[in-house]
C-alpha cells in the first residue's frame, strides 16, 4: 500500500467545506510554523518507519527466489506466484490454516462470553472494596508473559504438576494435560481465560458504567425483576460493545496468538499446535526458506487485511459504529 | 466492609443469591492466586521439604529458606539475564516512552504540516503487519545481530500507546494551550509544562505497558542473540523452567541439576518486578483512562 501523499491546502480546504473557518495557510507558513512538531514526531517516524513499514516492503521476496548469501532482496529473481502455488498444495499448511481457524471458532465460544459475565459479576458486587479487590486480583496475570502462564500451567496440570501428584498420592493415575494434543484446545482456552479474561472484563465493566441508572430505577418500579432487567437493560446497554469486540476478533480469526502456541509446540506436537504463526516461524525461519515462510506470512497478512476491512463494514451495515469510520 | 449505597428500589438479594455469588468470587479469586501461592512456597521451600512433598509444596509449616534464591544467583547465566532484563526495560521503557510522547503531542494537533501522513503511519499498523520473516531479515540485515537494540527497536513503538495518549492530550481544553500561547511559550514548553503535568495518569499505564512488554519479551531475543550470554531473563526462564533444559555454562561452572525449588524462584523473579509496580499503576485502570481514550 502506498503511502498516502500531504494533500495540497487547496484540496484540504475543499476536502472539509463545512468546518473551515479560516483558509488553511500556505504550506511554506505551515512549515515555518509546526516545524517543531515535525520536530517531534522524528524519533517515532524514524522507528516506525525504520521497522515498521521499510520491513513491510520486503515482503517482496514472498515473489523471489531468496538467496540470503547470494542475492539478498536486490539479487534476488523473482519468481512470481510460485511459493503461493506450493503454499496452497502443502498439507501442513492446510492444517495450520484449519488449526488456527479451529481454534478461534472454539475461543468465540467458549473464550468470548467469559469477559462479559466476569464483568456482570464484578459489576454486580455491592461492595466498593470487594470488588476493587477481585478487580486486582483478575487484571494481573494480563501482565504476565506466557512464558510464566505456560510455567504455571505445567507446575499445576503437567505430568509432574501439582494436580497429578494429588492424584498419584491418593492412588490414582496421573494426567499431563500439557503434552496431550486431543486436549490442547482446552488447554489454550482455559490458558487464555486466566491470563486475559480478566483485563478483557474492563471494556465490558466501562460499558455498564455508562447505563443511565434511572433506567434501572423506572424499571424496577415499574415491576421488572432483576432478571428482566438484565434482559431489558444491562444487555442492551453493553450490546455495542459487544458487537464492536465480536467484529473486532472476526476480523482477527486468523491470530490466535504466537508465543503460546510455539511456547508448546514441542510438547504437543505439531499436529495439534500448529497456526499460521508458528508455521511461518517453522517453514521460514527454522528451515532458512525465507522466501516460502514470507509467503504464508504474507498470505496470512493479506487475508487478514480484508477481513479486518470486511468485518469493518458489516459492523457499519449494522448500523454499529465499527473500529473506525471514514471521517 | 463499606458498601455501595443499595438504591431504594433494589430488592433485597436472596441469600441462595449471595451464597452463588460469594462462591463464584472466591472460585476465580483462587484459580489465580493459588497457583501463585504455591508457587510461592516452593521457592522458599528447602530441598529436603521438596522431595518429602514430591513436588509443589501446598502446606506451609515446613519452614521458610531463601536457599532456592541463593543457589539460583550463584549461577552466573540466571544472575546475568536478570541484568539484562533489567537493563533492556529500563532502557527500552524510557526510549518507547519519550518516543511516544512526543510523538503523540506532535499528532494532536490536526491541521499541522504533515499531520495525515505521521497520522496514517501510525494509524495503518494496527492492520497492515510487516510479517516476521520480513522483520527478521531485515533486522538482520542492518546489522542488529547479537545486540540488545534489535530487541528494543522493533518494539519501540506501540501504536495502541501512541493513540491512547494523543486521545488523552487531544482531550485537554484547547484554552490552556491558547493562553499558554500568548505567554509565548513554544510547543516544547507547552508540552513539558502543561501536557506532561496532566497528563500523568494515562502516561503511567502507558509506561507500564512499555516495561512490561520488555520485561517478557524473550522471542526478539530468541531470533536475534546467537550469544547465551546475552540473554534475559525472560528467555532463561522459558529454556531452564519450561523446557527444562540445561542452561548454557558460560563460566565452565558445573551447576547441579535444577531443583523444583530453584525453578520456582526463577519464576518468582520474572513476577515480582509486576508485583511491585502494578498497584501504583491498576488504580489508573478503574478511572477508565483507557477505555476513554479507545472510544475517542
Amino acid at each position: 500500500m502506498s503511502a498516502p501523499t500531504i494533500e495540497s491546502p487547496a484540496r484540504k480546504a475543499g476536502d472539509t467545506p463545512k468546518r473551515t473557518v479560516k483558509p488553511k495557510a500556505h504550506w511554506r507558513e505551515r512549515l515555518r510554523r509546526d516545524w517543531p512538531l515535525l520536530l517531534m514526531a522524528a524519533p517515532m517516524m524514524i522507528l516506525v518507519w525504520g521497522f515498521w513499514w521499510i520491513p513491510t516492503l520486503g515482503n517482496v521476496v514472498a515473489f523471489q527466489d531468496y538467496k540470503p548469501f547470494t542475492g539478498g532482496i536486490l539479487g534476488s529473481r523473482l519468481v512470481g506466484f510460485t511459493h503461493f502455488q506450493v503454499l496452497f498444495s502443502d498439507p501442513e499448511f492446510t492444517r495450520a490454516m484449519l488449526n488456527t481457524l479451529g481454534i478461534t471458532a472454539f475461543q468465540l465460544v467458549f473464550y468470548f462470553p467469559v469477559p462479559i459475565a466476569l464483568a456482570l459479576l464484578m459489576h454486580s458486587i455491592a461492595s466498593e472494596r470487594l470488588r476493587s479487590m477481585l478487580q486486582s486480583v483478575v487484571y494481573l496475570p494480563y501482565f504476565f508473559s506466557w512464558v510464566l502462564v505456560i510455567a504455571i500451567f505445567q507446575q499445576m496440570l503437567g505430568g509432574a504438576g501439582l494436580l497429578s501428584q494429588i492424584l498419584r498420592a491418593n492412588g490414582f493415575d496421573g494426567v499431563d494435560w500439557m503434552t496431550d494434543p486431543d486436549t490442547f484446545i482446552l488447554l489454550v482456552t482455559s490458558q487464555a481465560i486466566w491470563k486475559e479474561a480478566g483485563f478483557g472484563a474492563i471494556i465490558f465493566l466501562a460499558a455498564l458504567a455508562a447505563i443511565d441508572p434511572n433506567q434501572y430505577e423506572a424499571a424496577a418500579v415499574d415491576g421488572a425483576g432483576r432478571w428482566r432487567r438484565l434482559w431489558h437493560i444491562t444487555l442492551p446497554g453493553i450490546r455495542p460493545v459487544i458487537v464492536l469486540l465480536l467484529i473486532l476478533r472476526l476480523g482477527d480469526a486468523l491470530n490466535v496468538g504466537f508465543e503460546q502456541f510455539f511456547l508448546q509446540r514441542s510438547a504437543v506436537g505439531s499436529q495439534a499446535s500448529e497456526v499460521f504463526d508458528t508455521f511461518v516461524y517453522y517453514s521460514g525461519i527454522r528451515t532458512g526458506d525465507f522466501d516460502y515462510g514470507a509467503a504464508a506470512g504474507l498470505f496470512k497478512g493479506v487475508v487478514g487485511l480484508v477481513l479486518i476491512l470486511a468485518a469493518n463494514k458489516f459492523a457499519h451495515m449494522l448500523g454499529e459504529r465499527g473500529v473506525y469510520s471514514k471521517s | 466492609m463499606s458498601s455501595r449505597n443499595r438504591p431504594a428500589w433494589e430488592e433485597k438479594p436472596s441469600a441462595a443469591g449471595l451464597a452463588a455469588k460469594g462462591a463464584s468470587i472466591a472460585v476465580i479469586a483462587l484459580l489465580i492466586l493459588f497457583p501463585l501461592y504455591t508457587i510461592a512456597l516452593t521457592s522458599l521451600s528447602s530441598g529436603e521439604t521438596v522431595n518429602r512433598v514430591g513436588g509443589l509444596v501446598v502446606w506451609p509449616g515446613d519452614g521458610i529458606t531463601f536457599n532456592a534464591y541463593e543457589q539460583m544467583f550463584r549461577n552466573p547465566v540466571v544472575l546475568r539475564s536478570l541484568v539484562v532484563s533489567l537493563g533492556i526495560t529500563a532502557v527500552g521503557t524510557v526510549i518507547s516512552v519519550v518516543v511516544s510522547i512526543l510523538g503523540a503531542y506532535s499528532l494532536s494537533r490536526p491541521g499541522s504540516f504533515g499531520h495525515k501522513t505521521i497520522l496514517f503511519s501510525v494509524l495503518l499498523m494496527f492492520v497492515i503487519f510487516p510479517g516476521l520473516i520480513p522483520v527478521y531479515l531485515w533486522v538482520s540485515a542492518i546489522g542488529l545481530r547479537d545486540n540488545y537494540l534489535a530487541i528494543i527497536l522493533p518494539m519501540a513503538v506501540s501504536a495502541f500507546n501512541v493513540v491512547v495518549l494523543r486521545a488523552f492530550f487531544m482531550s485537554i481544553p484547547q484554552e490552556l494551550f491558547d493562553s499558554a500561547r500568548i505567554d509565548g511559550a513554544g510547543e516544547f514548553r507547552v508540552l513539558w509544562q502543561i501536557v506532561t503535568p496532566l497528563s500523568k495518569a494515562v502516561i503511567a499505564v502507558v509506561t507500564l505497558f512499555y516495561a512490561v512488554a520488555y520485561w517478557n519479551n524473550w522471542f526478539n531475543a530468541f531470533l536475534y542473540l546467537d550469544d547465551s550470554g546475552k540473554w534475559p531473563l525472560a528467555l532463561v526462564l522459558r529454556t531452564y523452567v519450561v523446557e527444562s533444559a540445561p542452561l548454557p555454562q558460560a563460566s565452565g561452572l558445573q551447576d547441579a541439576p535444577p531443583t523444583l525449588a530453584v525453578k520456582m524462584a526463577i519464576v518468582m523473579i520474572a513476577i515480582i518486578p509486576a508485583l511491585i509496580i502494578y498497584p501504583f499503576v491498576q488504580k489508573h485502570f478503574k478511572k477508565g483512562v483507557i477505555i476513554g481514550a479507545v472510544k475517542g
